[in-house]
């Protein structure tokens, strides 16, 4: 339906845009809000996706400048290679220690920080300040207090006990990673778990003490099911981290003693940016996104089990 | 007509969005190099791991007057500053992202692999046509590690001999010879060396013997105390492991007990820095005599002699000139400057070059005041005489990692150290075989 509009004396008559609907107007606008958040997406997300797609069919060594189209054989490579299988073992065994330690610390502090007691402000600061801190600067700080001369053991020797050379062991060199990304996280999912406890009700609870239910079966039967959804969120969070460590592997252990801290994205880093093996490394890291993506599923699917009163 | 996109047509639209990203980044990776060579000035960047003001102004000034002298061909020089400890990895990002430097030092170790790779140009015509470079002056040890066939690959720029800094306050306080004079005595052994380490640890709570930067990873400037035992990880042509072999064996074990039997050299998972005092003697290279602060009594000479004699070992690092970059022959032009006889005397302040005519002693300590002319011709022009590099092949990051993962088990008090080179060689043997 063109529509005309006379301009001046009416001697020129042009014709005016279509006039739009409200549904076009919301339609538009609707894309544009959302576009920018669109277009970083598929700037930032898809197109690598897609690169690291197309780079591990091929065969990429940087130095000799060679790329070559290889198909499918760095997937079939990754099948056969010892030191990939090695690397899942390693981030399964970080990822389960970060998620048990992590979730079960992060919950624990958030009902102890929950309490109307004196000083826990004080103490939710603390927890939540190593969040802000820079992971780096965490983790060599935290090298430090771990070597075999290091505060650790000084503190262990004060009490008598001599503790370990940490981070050359295999067993305390994994315990080690897991627990200074746990002191450096932990904080984050408190505030999340703690956000989700003051949102159930307190007649709830109040109903149980009358009905007589105690500490452990008010926490299991009201507070679990009610903080649930954000259950969820934390435990996807947590298993996606987990499974992205880098840094601490990289400044804390270089992936030993031997192989037990390589975890998978630390062999995909030394096969790129080490051995120049470019194509396999992308063929890693499309292994990787294929997990995460995996679990998380998973744990999207199982929520209809565990996760009560969604939204 | 519908006011929106039919749903089909908006599928359609995202699938070419799509496919037109990954044919994109497909076309942007493994990019090839650009070899067009331009006419007018250009711009050079040269890649470098010494942040060091005062070094990096000399290479300033030299490339200053190399664009004065030449405005037609180069507008500017620029030097950029990558840490050493990522280094090597930060140049091949570089490489990846299609953004290589015009030159680039490069360590030793990856020599081979970046000669045989086919990354670097050769430079031997264009240093050999340079009027007054005096090609023949370069030493052909130096020039070894970086040639293939006939051509030259990288200018070997600095030649850094190991030797052994000494805290004379340490040891004289613990009652111990001076290695100096041990020197003088031709009884200056790695198992002197152990003794008065130990002694002078134990007498002063601090450390021993200190192979500064191996810190338990960086295996290969073990090479330093190797070489008294003629060992070498793997042989000449780099296809067969040695680690098994009786002389490194025995150069292991020697270094095992002095960590763990004599507490001579100090244990994983502790530091030591010796330039701030913490320990009796450090092996490192001369390079870091600039550290020195006065705080402590100290001396420099020559590595130890080992059961088959005395090895000198050096570190090297060459310029190299990417055939990737984007001005390879005016990068090349400008190496030959940089490097001409004049230039490399400057730079022997920091980098002692391959130029024969320039090693030498009076040369050397015009420029590095703070070491005597007897400490640089016993350390540096002696030293560089008939002098080992570092291990280096081919296939060296995979090696350095695999041999680092299996020495991991070296490094416990009670380890088998025949079993843990054994399992050495097994893990690298598929490697060395190529």
């Amino acid at each position: 339906m063109a529509q005309t509009a006379a301009i001046g004396t009416g001697v020129g008559r042009r014709t005016s845009p279509r006039r739009l609907t409200a549904a076009h107007r919301d339609w538009i606008a609707g894309y544009a809000m959302t576009a920018p958040v669109v277009l970083g997406a598929i700037v930032f997300v898809v197109l690598p996706l897609g690169a690291v797609f197309w780079y591990s069919l091929h065969d990429w060594n940087v130095l000799a400048n060679s790329f070559v189209l290889a198909g499918l054989d760095n997937y079939e490579r990754m099948v056969a290679d010892p030191g990939l299988r090695s690397s899942l073992l390693a981030s399964l065994w970080f990822s389960v220690g970060l998620v048990v330690l992590n979730i079960s610390l992060a919950l624990a502090l958030a009902v102890l920080l929950n309490q109307k007691l004196p000083g826990t402000t004080a103490f939710r600061t603390i927890f939540f300040s190593p969040v802000v801190v820079s992971l780096v600067a965490w983790t060599i700080v935290w090298g430090f207090l771990l070597q075999d001369d290091g505060g650790i053991n000084g503190f262990l020797r004060l009490l008598g006990i001599d503790g370990p050379n940490w981070l050359r062991t295999g067993p305390t060199a994994m315990l080690a990673v897991i627990v200074v990304q746990v002191f450096k996280n932990v904080g984050l999912n408190m505030i999340l778990f703690l956000a989700a406890l003051q949102g159930v009700p307190e007649d709830l609870y109040e109903a149980a003490r009358l009905d007589g239910a105690g500490a452990w079966r008010r926490f299991r039967s009201i507070t679990v099911p009610l903080i649930s959804p954000t259950l969820l969120l934390v435990s996807i969070l947590t298993i996606v981290g987990s499974l992205e460590v880098f840094a601490q592997i990289a400044v804390l252990t270089g992936g030993g003693p031997g192989s037990s801290t390589t975890v998978l994205v630390y062999y995909l880093f030394q096969q790129a940016f080490r051995f120049n093996d470019f194509g396999y490394a992308s063929a890693i890291a499309v292994l990787l996104f294929g997990i995460v993506l995996a679990l998380t599923l998973l744990q999207w699917q199982t929520r209809k089990r565990w996760v009560f009163h969604e939204n | 007509m519908h006011h929106s996109l039919s749903r089909h047509r908006r599928t359609a639209l995202v699938g070419i969005a799509a496919v037109a990203a990954l044919l994109l980044a497909g076309c942007s990776g493994g990019a090839q190099p650009s070899q067009s060579e331009s006419t007018g000035p250009v711009d050079l960047r040269m890649t470098v791991w010494t942040a060091d003001e005062t070094q990096l102004g000399v290479f300033q000034k030299i490339a200053d007057a190399y664009v004065a002298d030449n405005p037609d061909k180069v507008s500017s020089v620029t030097f950029e500053t990558i840490p050493f400890a990522d280094y090597t990895t930060t140049l091949t990002t570089q490489l990846a992202g299609d953004n290589p430097p015009d030159l680039a030092w490069i360590l030793e170790s990856y020599a081979p692999q970046f000669v045989a790779s086919g990354a670097l140009v050769d430079v031997k015509p264009t240093l050999e046509g340079t009027d007054g470079y005096e090609y023949d002056d370069l030493l052909d040890s130096s020039l070894a590690l970086w040639q293939k066939d006939d051509g030259l690959y990288a200018y070997p720029f600095s030649n850094s001999p190991f030797g052994v800094f000494v805290n004379t306050d340490q040891i004289a306080a613990a009652g111990q010879p001076n290695p100096a004079d041990l020197v003088a005595e031709g009884k200056w052994t790695y198992d002197a060396a152990r003794d008065i380490a130990a002694a002078a640890a134990k007498a002063s709570g601090k450390q021993g013997l200190v192979v500064r930067d191996f810190d338990y990873k960086v295996w290969e400037n073990l090479a330093t105390i190797w070489g008294g035992w003629d060992a070498e990880p793997w042989s000449e042509d780099g296809k067969t492991c040695e680690f098994t072999k009786k002389p490194m064996v025995d150069a292991m074990t020697w270094i095992h007990d002095a960590i763990f039997d004599d507490a001579a050299m100090p244990g994983p998972g502790t530091t030591a820095d010796f330039f701030a005092g913490e320990s009796a003697m450090t092996i490192t290279q001369i390079s870091r005599a600039s550290a020195l602060d006065g705080s402590f009594g100290w001396d420099l000479v020559p590595l130890p002699s080992g059961p088959e004699g005395q090895q000198n070992v050096i570190g090297q690092a060459g310029i190299g000139v990417f055939a990737a970059g984007e001005h390879p022959q005016a990068a090349a032009d400008f190496l030959a400057y940089f490097t001409n006889p004049e230039n490399a005397e400057t730079l022997a302040a920091y980098f002692p070059p391959p130029r024969e005519s320039l090693l030498n002693a009076e040369t050397l300590a015009a420029a590095n005041p703070k070491l005597s002319e007897d400490q640089l011709q016993a350390v540096v022009v002696d030293g560089i005489q008939d002098a080992e590099t570092k291990p280096s092949h081919v296939e060296f990051a995979r090696l350095e990692d695999t041999v680092r993962a299996s020495l991991d088990a070296l490094w416990v008090p009670d380890a088998d150290v025949k079993a843990v080179l054994a399992s050495t060689c097994d893990a690298i043997e598929p490697l060395l075989a190529g």
